[in-house]
């Protein structure tokens, strides 16, 4: 157990019982179910006894600041400090639980929902009276077994009351950027789910221009959990500058994996079972994030700590371990093909340079580049970087750029017209067909 | 107090007015969208640069005060 | 100035006041839809439709205060902003007067345009259309002077030459690629990763994974 920080002024340990008198789970999991059952109404109050209310706005942001929790959506921010900064606007707050992953590496929310909504549905409620919000939606794809799941759920907290705020279930498109903060916001408003220009930001000015909260699904069920079990408890596991449990989408290099719960600060190498299944290059973050060497991936953690000073992040918790016998150039040319259909299509450069970008990596895949792809790629990345109104483009040239160096050899290898796999097998998943794009953004 | 350009990427369709009225602090990327300095606009060239906001088609581009 | 002189040149204003509003929506039409003058730079373009426009203001009021000030007709000064309150001609005129409010929301959102949120300006921009057709059947029906000679033949070319550019506007727009198809459009032929035409070379991985 790590020493805990013990903070004066959180005497949380009376509330490290919940009013069934259990104390938190004790190591893990404590998101998933123990017995990997999805768990109902009663079997969630069984466990975790009724919603902690506070009885007032504010009241939880310090119980909060002392757990030293960060949103699990990707960004990682301090989620006492988001909650502090909608609360402290002017206007009547709207909160938004977002469960729309978007990322198709992923499957961590959908499983969240699926196996605890009642622990993402109480967070909701939390942080609703924390913000002092009288609004509160529930972001999610349109999975017609989830969403009906969700109706369930929440008519069985209606039933028994557990609510003050009434849930607003809303569907996304299944987009890759349909999940982004401001596109959210404009679906929750009932338009398509496009990036807005920011500023203002969503915390100033979100749904229907009032102040909006959007917190990653997990980030509230984490937040459910310290309402009822203590920083101390949720300390008890991950690393003392990132504390907690997390999410992840596991796939390893035989294919295999899933959603694992694992605390912050786990080494890469176990997680993925390297040692077992052996990967040229692991993935971490999702498509918007970085190919890391085996060398660096046998060394590191799961923490930013040690993934931001090489230039990738523990974002949404997505790991891919690729098999010696793929070949990684024509992995991210399927992945960064797929990023730049998923272009909003809002703003020149990205509309523009992302698709040159992915014309020339398959090229490169297809043996067929020009001599100048290279210096092409280099440029294009330039260009699209940060010129967007969302962090599309930004997300795509962190994954090309880390591509280009942990593929290097590849790189070679096709510009001389070879490639080394052994397999064209599609290992990371991509949604299937070309999108029909008529209106398939609401 | 520092004046600098923002363009709103979403409202902007690549006109170019603003690159031809503000050489000094705007270029035009090979698609025909604005690459603005990330300097902040010197004191003489701000008359022309609140021409350039103006007179924008779509008033997309900004100057906005401070870092 | 006798009563006569004011009458004439209130007509002979309102006819170069059409002819200039024309003018100025031709080069609206030619700013949004990124075309160019040749020999003229680009803020050229947007900085002759603005012209035009105050050049119109300083036509259409020098119309509208002769038109008042000559005693023949009693137009009262008031119905340069309220509707069909004239007496004479009271529905000809008021249709110059509805023109005039919109033209008039037209050129104060313009001169506050970096005041002003885009929507809000754009919003009130496209009453520019409505305009139109109101001062061209206030145009030929106020006065006598469109219907006949060369006036007349003035006025159709005018007419003809905005409805072009308007029907262009609208062409151009329709055939514009709705923006969730854009993306799709800008990929080229060789957007597919043909694995059966790549070669491959069997190569054996090493116990630790990376391949040689």
């Amino acid at each position: 157990m790590t020493a805990a920080i013990q903070d004066a002024a959180t005497r949380d340990a009376a509330s490290a019982r919940s009013d069934t008198g259990n104390q938190g789970p004790s190591g893990l999991p404590r998101l998933l179910p123990a017995d990997s059952q999805p768990m109902d109404l009663a079997a969630h109050l069984r466990v975790h006894g009724p919603t902690p209310y506070r009885g007032g706005a504010r009241m939880l942001i310090h119980t909060i600041e002392s757990a030293g929790l960060t949103g699990r959506g990707g960004a990682a921010f301090p989620t006492h400090r988001k909650l502090t900064a909608v609360a402290d606007q002017k206007g009547t707050a709207v909160v938004v639980g977002n469960g729309a992953e978007g990322e198709p590496a992923s499957s961590k929310d959908q499983t969240l929902l699926w196996s605890s909504p009642h622990l993402v549905l109480d967070g909701l409620q939390l942080a609703a009276e924390a913000v002092g919000a009288r609004k509160v939606h529930l972001y999610v794809h349109r999975e017609p077994r989830l969403v009906r799941r969700l109706e369930l759920a929440l008519a069985e907290r209606a039933t028994a009351g557990l609510d003050r705020i009434k849930v607003g279930l809303v569907t996304a498109p299944a987009r890759f950027l349909a999940g982004e903060e401001s596109a959210l916001a404009n679906r929750v408003e009932g338009g398509a789910a496009l990036p807005r220009f920011t500023p203002p930001r969503i915390f100033e000015r979100g749904v229907n221009g009032a102040p909006t909260l959007v917190q990653n699904v997990e980030t509230l069920a984490q937040l459910a959990l310290i309402s009822r079990y203590g920083p101390a408890w949720f300390r008890a596991v991950g690393t003392e500058a990132e504390p907690g449990s997390m999410l992840t989408t596991v796939r390893l290099a035989n294919g295999g994996g899933g959603v694992a719960e694992t605390p912050l600060g786990t080494p890469l190498a176990r997680l993925l079972r390297l040692a077992e299944y052996p990967a040229q290059a692991v993935l971490v973050g999702g498509y918007h994030g970085a190919w890391l060497t085996p060398e660096q991936a046998s060394r590191l953690t799961l923490s930013n700590a040690d993934l931001r000073p090489i230039g990738a992040a523990v974002g949404a918790g997505v790991l891919a371990a690729l098999p010696a016998d793929r070949c990684g150039i024509v992995e991210s040319a399927r992945v960064v093909r797929y990023l730049a259909l998923e272009s909003a299509g809002q703003c020149g450069p990205c509309l523009n340079g992302l698709p040159l970008i992915a014309d020339t990596l398959v090229q490169l895949a297809n043996h067929r580049s020009a001599p100048s792809a290279r210096g092409d790629l280099q440029r294009w990345s330039k260009l699209v970087e940060r010129r967007g109104a969302c962090h599309h483009p930004d997300g795509t040239v962190r994954f090309l750029r880390s591509a280009l160096t942990a593929f290097a050899g590849e790189v070679a290898l096709h510009e001389a017209g070879r490639c080394s796999a052994g397999s064209y097998e599609p290992f990371l998943p991509i949604p299937a067909g070309s999108p029909d794009h008529k209106d398939d953004w609401s | 107090m520092d004046e600098r350009l923002r363009v709103n990427a979403i409202l902007c369709s690549g006109h170019g007015l603003c690159a031809e009225l503000l050489p000094e602090q705007i270029d035009l990327d090979e698609w025909g969208y604005p690459l603005l300095s990330d300097e902040p606009v010197p004191k003489k060239l701000r008359p022309l640069a609140r021409r350039a906001v103006n007179d924008c088609p779509v008033l997309a581009l900004m100057l906005v005060r401070g870092r | 100035m006798t009563g006569t002189a004011f009458w004439y040149a209130s007509r002979a204003t309102g006819v170069i006041s059409l002819i200039l509003f024309s003018l100025v929506a031709i080069l609206g039409i030619l700013v949004n839809r990124q075309g160019r003058l040749p020999g003229l730079p680009r803020f050229a373009v947007t900085g002759l439709h603005r012209n035009l426009s105050l050049l119109t203001v300083a036509f259409l009021g020098t119309h509208i205060v002769t038109a008042i000030v000559d005693g023949y007709a009693h137009i009262p000064w008031m119905s340069t902003v309220v509707p069909f309150s004239s007496g004479y001609e009271r529905f000809w005129i008021g249709l110059g007067t509805v023109a005039v409010d919109l033209f008039a929301a037209l050129i104060v959102t313009s001169l506050l345009r970096d005041r002003l949120k885009p929507s809000v300006w754009r919003a009130v921009h496209w009453l520019a259309y409505v305009s139109y057709p109101v001062i061209v059947v206030h145009s030929l029906g106020a006065s006598k002077d469109l219907r006949s000679g060369w006036l007349l033949a003035l006025t159709m070319a005018t007419v003809f030459a905005v409805i072009s550019a308007i029907g262009y506007r609208v062409l151009d727009a329709f055939a514009a690629v709705p923006r969730p198809g854009r993306v799709p459009e800008q990929f080229q032929q060789t957007d597919q990763i043909r694995t059966d035409r790549i070669r491959t070379d069997r190569i054996r991985a090493d116990r630790t994974g990376s391949v040689r």
